[in-house]
């Protein structure tokens, strides 16, 4: 009976600013929001549509005859968003609502900050709340609030950052996940933790991989077979990094090479130190240099880096196969 | 022509978390051998194939081709993935069997829902320069539409529920189910309301899943099953992205994919309603009447896997022509918010 620990699973952070060209039609949009000011779009059959559209939904035809329409307008539907999600306008109970601006004949999706579904109804009047400091963008709408309800103060999200070029939006999306590894990579990256080293071998084709897979890329079969491999192997390519990037964290020259343990099939990325850039060679001999003890985690990153062995290089007939 | 038949569909239990990665290679490895199993093909006899995910649920760039890992993809293989649910990686699959390229294809989709915050990663669906910043959840924008529904009459809250009791129901027969069970209408009424004006039942749950569905040539297909379900026909239509431009109560996609397949007399028709209120726009939508068997699995109200759920809506009604216990079956599936772009099939017996 099998009492293994769930894999490993940790949470994960993505983060990523969107900057995106606006156009000739929604760049005008977004330019009267940071006036506060609110454009629509005349479409072929003369109605109002806001947010503008580009192309006439209906013939496809090129808009470009824009109308200004009022911050006041009427609710056509809502829902009530009890538990607010990262990001969303109003960061406490809020209703979501598609309002038709008085003067456009589309309803645009919004937020109302109101305390509770009572004061909800289809038909009721709402007026837009400014951001304090719009920069152009569609968060510039802050939020709508009942026409008579005076100015609050709800928790918001974060602005949209100012740009630095007309014509130009940027909205940051970062998204949370919980990232598991698979059962395999689990067991690999908590024998990583105790200065293992453990691949799998595939019941099929036989081929070890490291780290494992899961699955043999080749058969589509569950790799089940443990093995476990030593610290040492080969280089089978490299190449120099010379070129400084952001967040690098060795100076250049350094190598970066492909790895395959002595009894491996699969070749991983690993650092070369301990020789000058221009002594690594193809099928040189490598041991693996680990950090100290205490600085062990479940994670490749226990191995510094690689060191030559000393010992003569491969023959390049042995691991030609590997490239 | 050559027509397409399905010859073998396998999913994966619905469940509201597995401990898998968010590339679906744990999910995908049983089923793909189960349905290799229930059909005697192996690897080496799919010409095609295709699958369907999103980065954006998994979290990483390019989760699909570790997917590819639980096909067995080297030597080479005939391979492509849609940003979609994989019902449209059938689609492009049932293309490139009619166009002689493939005979046979592998589609597969699969979706670890619970990695992220399933109903705010579905918001970067959404126009990315007047909606995506607001992140509008899917839940909100499906209340939304309901509303426009309850307070037109189109559709009452009775009726939302009828569509729950059904398919809870329903999906006690569902071994693969996440939810089933036995409730009068009365009592869901009595639950409360979770995103006013939808309450849980009206809500699809949030699962983890996957689903491989094989397609043949028509004329390979009787050598692999004795009954395969024959695709007479096959579209798919979207409306505008633009959510306040649409009336949000009808699905004309829906309705204009349903008249190019032709529908015709159908016995059952699986569909892919994450909602309640979108079973009552879609079958409105479709032309179903009262002796049409809606959604016997229990539907997605019983488990939905993005990206896989729609695929597996094909399969379902692929199974019961299979089996014998639907002549001919209609299969839907969707994808974006409000039922925004559609996809309608036909199957029946292959004489
Ligand atoms: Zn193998």
């Amino acid at each position: 009976m099998s009492t293994e620990a769930p894999p490993l699973s940790e949470p994960l952070e993505i983060q990523f600013d969107y900057t995106r060209s606006l156009g000739p039609v929604l760049g005008r949009f977004m330019t009267g929001l940071a006036e506060r000011r609110i454009e629509g779009v005349v479409g072929s059959d003369g109605r109002v549509h806001v947010p503008p559209v580009e192309y006439d939904p209906a013939t496809a035809a090129p808009l470009r005859d824009f109308v200004e329409v009022g911050q006041e307008g009427t609710v056509l539907t809502w829902s009530w968003c009890a538990d607010p999600v990262a990001g969303q306008p109003i960061q406490r109970p809020f209703a979501w609502v598609m309002v038709r601006l008085d003067g456009a004949d589309t309803a645009m999706l919004h937020a109302v900050d109101v305390t509770s579904p009572e004061e909800m109804h289809t038909g009721m009047r709402v007026r837009v709340r400014w951001a304090d400091e719009p920069v152009g963008h569609i968060r510039d709408i802050a939020y709508f609030l009942p026409v008579d309800a005076p100015d609050d103060n709800p928790p918001t999200s974060p602005a949209p950052p100012r740009t630095e070029h007309d014509g130009i939006m940027v909205t940051p999306i970062a998204a949370s996940y919980q990232h598991t590894v698979s059962p395999e990579e689990s067991r690999y990256l908590r024998a990583l933790g105790e200065g293992k080293l453990i691949g799998q071998r595939c019941p099929r084709c036989e081929k070890v991989y490291l780290p494992p897979r899961g699955a043999c890329p080749t058969d589509g079969v569950p790799t089940t077979t443990e093995v476990e491999l030593p610290d040492t192997g080969i280089v089978t390519t490299f190449c120099i990094v010379n070129v400084p990037f952001l967040g690098q964290q060795i100076t250049p020259p350094y190598v970066v090479a492909y790895i395959l343990l002595d009894g491996a099939d699969i070749a991983f990325l690993h650092l070369v130190r301990g020789c000058e850039a221009d002594q690594v060679r193809m099928g040189m001999r490598v041991r693996a240099q680990w950090r100290p003890r205490e600085e062990w985690q479940t994670s490749m990153r226990n191995i510094a880096h690689f060191e030559p062995t000393g010992e003569p290089d491969a023959p390049y007939e042995s691991f030609a196969h590997h490239l | 022509m050559n027509r397409v038949s399905v010859v073998g569909f396998a999913q994966s239990d619905c469940v509201r978390n597995t401990h898998g990665t968010t590339n679906g290679v744990e999910m995908l490895v049983p089923i793909l051998a189960e349905a290799f199993e229930r059909t005697g093909l192996s690897k080496e006899d799919i010409g095609f194939w295709c699958s369907g995910s999103s980065d954006y649920l998994a979290g990483r760039a390019f989760s699909f081709i570790s997917a590819v890992d639980a096909i067995g993809a080297f030597p080479p293989i005939n391979e492509s993935h849609v940003e979609m649910d994989a019902a449209w990686a059938l689609y492009e699959a049932w293309v490139k069997i009619l166009t002689g390229e493939a005979d046979t294809a592998l589609v597969y989709g699969f979706g670890k829902s619970s990695a992220g915050t399933l109903r705010r990663v579905l918001s970067l669906q959404t126009d990315p320069y007047t909606v995506a910043p607001l992140w509008p959840d899917s839940v909100s924008i499906a209340a939304l539409q309901a509303r426009l529904g309850l307070e037109s009459g189109r559709w009452s809250e009775k009726d939302m529920a009828e569509v729950a009791a059904r398919s809870l129901a329903d999906a006690r027969g569902n071994p693969k189910a996440q939810r089933s069970g036995d409730h009068s209408v009365a009592e869901l009424l009595d639950g409360p309301l979770t995103a006013d004006p939808l309450r849980a039942h009206d809500i699809a749950p949030i699962t983890d899943g996957a689903a491989v569905v094989i397609l043949a040539a028509e004329d390979r297909a009787r050598d692999i099953v004795p009954t395969p379900a024959v695709i007479t026909g096959i579209e798919h239509r979207v409306d505008s992205p633009v959510l306040g431009a649409r009336d949000l109560t009808r699905s004309p996609s829906t309705e204009s994919a349903g008249a190019a397949v032709g529908i015709g007399e159908v016995d059952v028709a699986e569909l892919h309603a994450p909602f309640t209120h979108q079973e009552l726009i879609l079958r409105e939508a479709l032309g179903l009447g009262d002796g049409v068997r809606i959604s016997p699995s229990g539907g997605v109200l019983a488990g939905n896997p993005m990206f896989a759920a729609g695929l597996a809506r094909i399969g379902e009604a692929a199974q019961r022509v299979m089996t014998g216990d639907a002549g001919r079956a209609l299969a839907h599936a969707t994808s974006g918010p409000a039922l925004q772009q559609n996809l309608v099939a036909v199957l029946e017996a292959q004489a």
